[in-house]
């Protein structure tokens, strides 16, 4: 039987704050154990939770995002459930009114461009830390991450493959960090996912039961627990077994998902309204005020990029798949590059060498000022393409700017017709064999005689104009 | 809606409170008289009335993002049951 996987994600954004969701805690990583853990954190009886404003704004801004309806009146509620590093013994997130509603998000797999549905995103508390091994028979808490705000956004099961599912995860990872509502940083746990799959004939419109893959922190990872999951739930189909719902985790070293807790006690979370927060309240001038600080979206940026600067839709979408590329790019084009060479060369070269020195473009040893001013250098015929290429390795490596690298390595075009034309004379003499055998008919001759021209001027006689005198003396 | 004993364990098993079958009964009894008392009030015809979420009809105010609190550690784990290495210790959760 042909089957077809149906995915859904669930995505936990850590907001981009400096203290926690309900108190004045800082939220900086890799503190001392629970010294950024205040009463609120800890849950001391008594505590209240107040609300931090500027996640409010994080999580407008992703609304904005993704055109989604904001709620104009949004309402925090308990999840009830028992765990030593959650000391309230409930989570505060929002239920029946998230303050994002139904967006959209539009995905690149190959060459097709999907849409992938949000149903929601909702402002919630991450919980503490457990460590085990501390002492036997004990488990030690550290509490600096519990009140940690975060996003929670969920899709509709919309993707039909983990190549799908990764191109999802991978571009809302970018639009967070675009927005400047996430750092991604997703070896500290800002961008955590949870997958959900399920497995049904194809052509069939019901969904089978799912298994939920839980905290996923890399897209390789993703990848691989979604390919594994898919084949273990169609095998046990096929076997005449049954999928029963279930949390699963990934086991990186082997490859394999494995069930986690089985749900006979129903996750009861018991979800009720806190009544220790107050509805929150978004208005149209709080949306107007957050969207005029908000940059350009990748989205309206490729369309620019296309139609003012003419570049392909491919290079436009990949130009703007970063932010950080696509301000590269920009600053490329702002210090006076032409918008073409520009892409080919960040595409090209720039790319190309980040990857191998396994840089990111933020930290490019080649600034966007140096490589506009090596595109001018090309572009004004001082240099050839070749002749730029060892410049560019030049100035990655920190041998200074363009033009004394030019200077330094010799690598000046000649341009001046006169000097050319000796050149040529000089070959045409010293290869009358070639020049009869063109003569004769043969093209290919005329390549031979350019490629000797070029040889002689040491590669720095202008290729366009070698070609152009050479045609000429031939024909004359 | 009624409860029986089973749903009166179960919502303490899930709280985490231990409770012996007497006190399950009178919790049974006092848990029962408070689902009585909202019965009661559902009897009320509220078509049209937008449900509130919160008893005073006014809106969450808001803290600025700015880091008041500080490291009070010391203090806090003066009155835990036990700790280590900065640590609070729990009997041994496994998942």
């Amino acid at each position: 039987m042909a089957w077809e996987v149906v995915i859904g994600l669930e995505t936990h954004v850590q907001l981009l704050t400096k203290t926690k969701q309900f108190s004045g805690a800082s939220t900086a990583f890799g503190a001392e154990p629970n010294t950024q853990a205040c009463e609120v954190s800890i849950a001391l009886p008594g505590v209240l939770p107040v609300l931090n404003k500027q996640s409010v704004e994080c999580a407008i801004k992703f609304g904005l995002a993704i055109e989604a309806e904001i709620a104009p009146r949004s309402v925090f509620a308990r999840k009830n459930y028992f765990y030593p590093d959650l000391p309230k013994g409930y989570q505060i997130s929002q239920y029946e009114l998230p303050v994002v509603g139904k967006g959209h998000l539009t995905i690149q797999v190959g060459n097709e461009e999907k849409t992938v549905r949000i149903t929601r995103a909702h402002l919630e508390e991450d919980a503490g830390k457990s460590v085990h091994g501390a002492q036997e028979g004990m488990s030690g808490i550290d509490l600096n991450r519990a009140g940690t705000p975060l996003l929670e956004i969920v899709t509709e099961p919309d993707m039909r493959s983990a190549a799908e599912a990764v191109a999802y995860a991978k571009k809302l990872h970018e639009l967070v960090q675009w927005i400047g509502i996430c750092d991604g940083n997703m070896q500290e746990g800002s961008f955590r996912c949870d997958v959900n799959v399920s497995v049904r004939p194809k052509g069939s419109d019901k969904l089978g039961t799912r298994r939920e893959i839980k905290n996923l922190n890399s897209f390789k990872f993703m990848q691989q627990a979604i390919e594994y999951e898919t084949q273990w739930q169609i095998d046990t189909l096929e076997d005449g077994g049954k999928i029963e719902q279930a949390t699963v985790l990934f086991n990186p070293d082997t490859g394999e998902t494995r069930a986690m807790r089985s749900k006979e006690e129903a996750n009861d979370y018991r979800y009720f309204p806190d009544p220790d927060l107050l509805p929150l309240e978004v208005t149209e001038a709080d949306k107007t005020r957050v969207k005029a600080g908000m940059p350009e979206l990748p989205e309206a940026m490729k369309g620019r990029f296309e139609s003012n600067f003419g570049l392909s839709a491919y290079d436009a979408a990949t130009l703007t798949a970063s932010r950080d590329v696509a301000d590269y790019f920009v600053a490329t084009v702002n210090a006076g590059a032409e918008t073409k060479p520009a892409a080919n060369w960040i595409l090209g070269a720039v790319s190309a060498k980040l990857n191998a020195d396994e840089k990111s473009i933020a930290h490019s040893p080649v600034s966007a000022a140096q490589l506009a001013s090596l595109l001018k250098r090309i572009s004004d015929n001082t240099i050839s393409n070749n002749a730029a290429k060892q410049v560019f390795e030049a100035m990655w490596a920190g041998e200074g700017e363009v033009d004394s690298i030019i200077e330094a390595k010799g690598l000046k075009q000649v341009s001046d017709s006169g000097a050319i034309e000796a050149i040529i004379d000089e070959v045409l003499a010293a290869n009358t064999a070639m020049v009869a055998e063109f003569k004769s008919g043969k093209e290919k001759a005329f390549n031979a005689l350019v490629g000797q021209c070029m040889k002689a001027s040491k590669g720095k006689a202008n290729p366009a104009q070698v070609n152009e005198l050479l045609k000429k003396k031939l024909s004359a | 809606m009624s409860l029986n004993i089973q749903d009166v364990q179960r919502i303490a098993h899930l709280a985490r409170i231990e409770i012996s079958p007497t006190e399950a009964e009178a919790t049974l009894s006092k848990l029962s008289g408070i689902l009585g008392l909202i019965e009661q009030m559902q009897a009320v015809d509220t078509t049209g009335i937008e449900p509130m979420s919160h008893s005073q009809d006014v809106t969450q105010r808001l803290r600025e993002d700015t880091v008041t609190e500080t490291n009070r550690r010391k203090d806090f784990q003066a009155i835990a049951p036990l700790v280590e290495d900065g640590l609070y210790l729990v009997p041994k959760v496994i998942e």
